[in-house]
């Protein structure tokens, strides 16, 4: 009799990523330096980010135009989505000067750079839906890059209910889901070792 | 590199993860919380026609005489608006016209005559209208072109406007502008003719034809031409992480519109360069030269130096 699909499942996730790999509590003696913070510095902002957005969700986007309270909501998803970028920017270059994709890391980096790549078309979205002046303005301009190659006909940054699905519901599942990848397979393949470095500590290269 | 993916079989040390992320969450949080209290956000009101209307009522007279002559920006901008032109092209590929009129936009009715329609108007005015619904598109085209070149002429002074054939549109610019002054535009731009809107093509389009949101965007020093994409208005950090794609607008080719084929397709081209450049990055470590880099250049011994130092792990050649 075949074996039941939960128990695959199962079976596949204990072999890939047993709990002692998901929480380790050792790492290589090498990880020690400041670029590593990065990484979950950016998940902390992005978690920030996402706990503002879902207030600022549930009162309107029109809300913090005339609440202090709505304001300050507002700022800290501001001010979150910056130090997300710088972070996240710090964190992708160092991952790039360490070779990271090394040793079957590959889908590892891949997920990292489409999530950054989605965390700006997510961020523009946000702009687009601020409902002020800037809004407006980057709304005018930015249409025309996206018309000019045929986008703009289906992605229509004008259409400020279209802008605003997607920027707290589509953008945010997809950038979510990359995320929770990305770490899984960081968890997975574990730290990228040092370029050069031996597999183990008596210098001897498997 | 196989050994690569193998599991760390060297030193290994406690390290504690979930400790970890809550001082870094705790540490970005005291981050935010310090710059949202110390700084706020930005958030200037929305320009509006009725602000259009009262502080520069000449110029918006002016864009709604080139909404019904057809000549304004978004009546003669082609795909996806209308078939007033091919729009751009990357050499042979007409995306922009391949995909074709998806939002209709037909500047005469849907910015002038419908919304002036919507409204309770003196009987010169309705009189207007009417000549102008039950006139041949040949002589409604005659008049508003014919009073479109002659503001051009008098410099968009209305005053200065010579007399000629114009037909109704004098009157129906001028209501046009009286409407937008009292606010009753921005409301009937904003319900469309019905009761739930979330679109706003089309207000941003009109808005967007004269020299108001232009003006002001100049004066937030938000053009395009100067790094604008990547500013915001005020003294706050602006999309800081688009500036690879505000760069190519700031030289030649990109920067001159007359420059032909590029230049003048700037905007397609450059999404085409960020679109490959951002397949780039994702597909780096595929990409020979690039993706050697980081051995060539040993930043990872500043990274990873106490390891080397531990192991006497000796530099490149």
């Amino acid at each position: 009799m075949s074996e039941m699909w939960t128990a695959r499942v199962r079976k596949a996730w204990q072999k890939n990523l047993p709990i002692e790999k998901l929480l380790p509590d050792d790492q290589p003696a090498y990880v020690a330096s400041w670029i590593y913070v990065f990484g979950v510095l950016t998940l902390s902002a992005l978690a920030v980010i996402i706990g503002s957005g879902i207030v600022l969700a549930f009162e309107g986007p029109a809300w913090y135009h005339t609440s202090s309270t709505g304001k300050f909501l507002n700022s800290i998803h501001f001010w979150s989505v910056q130090l997300f970028f710088v972070f996240m920017v710090i964190h992708l270059w160092g991952k790039f000067w360490m070779a990271a994709w090394r040793g079957r890391r590959l889908m590892t980096w891949i997920t990292g750079a489409v999530a950054f790549v989605t965390s700006i078309a997510t961020a523009f979205t946000g702009y687009l839906v601020q409902t002020n002046f800037d809004s407006q303005w980057i709304t005018f301009e930015a249409k025309d890059g996206f018309n000019s190659v045929g986008v703009g006909a289906w992605f229509t940054v004008t259409n400020l209910g279209q802008m605003l699905l997607l920027h707290v519901a589509f953008l945010p599942l997809i950038l979510g889901v990359l995320t929770i990848i990305h770490v899984l397979m960081v968890r997975k393949r574990g730290v990228v070792p040092p370029i050069d470095a031996p597999a183990d500590s008596d210098g001897v290269k498997l | 590199m196989q050994f690569d993916a193998q599991p760390w079989r060297g030193k290994t040390k406690r390290y504690d993860i979930i400790k970890e992320g809550v001082i870094a969450l705790v540490i970005v949080a005291i981050l935010v919380l310090g710059c949202s209290l110390l700084f706020g956000s930005p958030d200037e009101k929305s320009l509006t026609f009725k602000g259009w209307a009262a502080s520069n009522s000449e110029n918006f007279y002016a864009t709604a005489v080139q909404e019904l002559a057809g000549t304004s920006g978004t009546a003669t901008y082609g795909p996806p608006y209308n078939k007033a032109s091919d729009g751009l092209n990357i050499g042979p590929l007409w995306l922009q016209k391949w995909a074709g009129v998806t939002r209709p936009i037909d500047t005469v009715n849907d910015f002038v005559i419908t919304p002036l329609s919507t409204q309770v108007l003196s009987p010169p005015i309705v009189a207007a209208l009417q000549t102008w619904n039950s006139a041949p598109d040949s002589v409604k085209s005659a008049w508003a072109s014919n009073y479109d070149n002659a503001i051009t002429k008098a410099e968009g002074k209305i005053a200065a406007v010579s007399a000629g054939d114009y037909g109704p549109v004098p009157v129906l610019a001028q209501s046009l502008t009286e409407m937008a002054r009292s606010g009753a535009l921005d409301a009937a731009l904003l319900s469309q003719g019905g009761f739930f809107q979330t679109d706003n093509t089309k207000q941003i389009l009109f808005f967007g034809d004269g020299s108001y949101l232009d003006d002001a965007g100049t004066a937030a020093n938000l053009q395009g031409g100067t790094w604008g994409m990547m500013n915001e208005t005020g003294r706050y950090p602006g999309q800081a992480w688009l500036w690879l794609y505000s760069f190519w607008y700031q030289i030649p080719p990109f920067n001159n519109e007359e420059s032909k084929p590029i230049g003048a397709n700037a905007d397609a081209y450059i999404m085409a360069i960020m679109g490959l450049l951002s397949f780039g990055l994702i597909l780096m470590p595929l990409i020979p030269g690039i993706r050697s880099l980081p051995m060539r250049i040993p930043i990872h011994r500043q990274i990873w130096r106490d390891y080397y130092r531990s192991e006497a792990i000796p530099r490149r050649k």
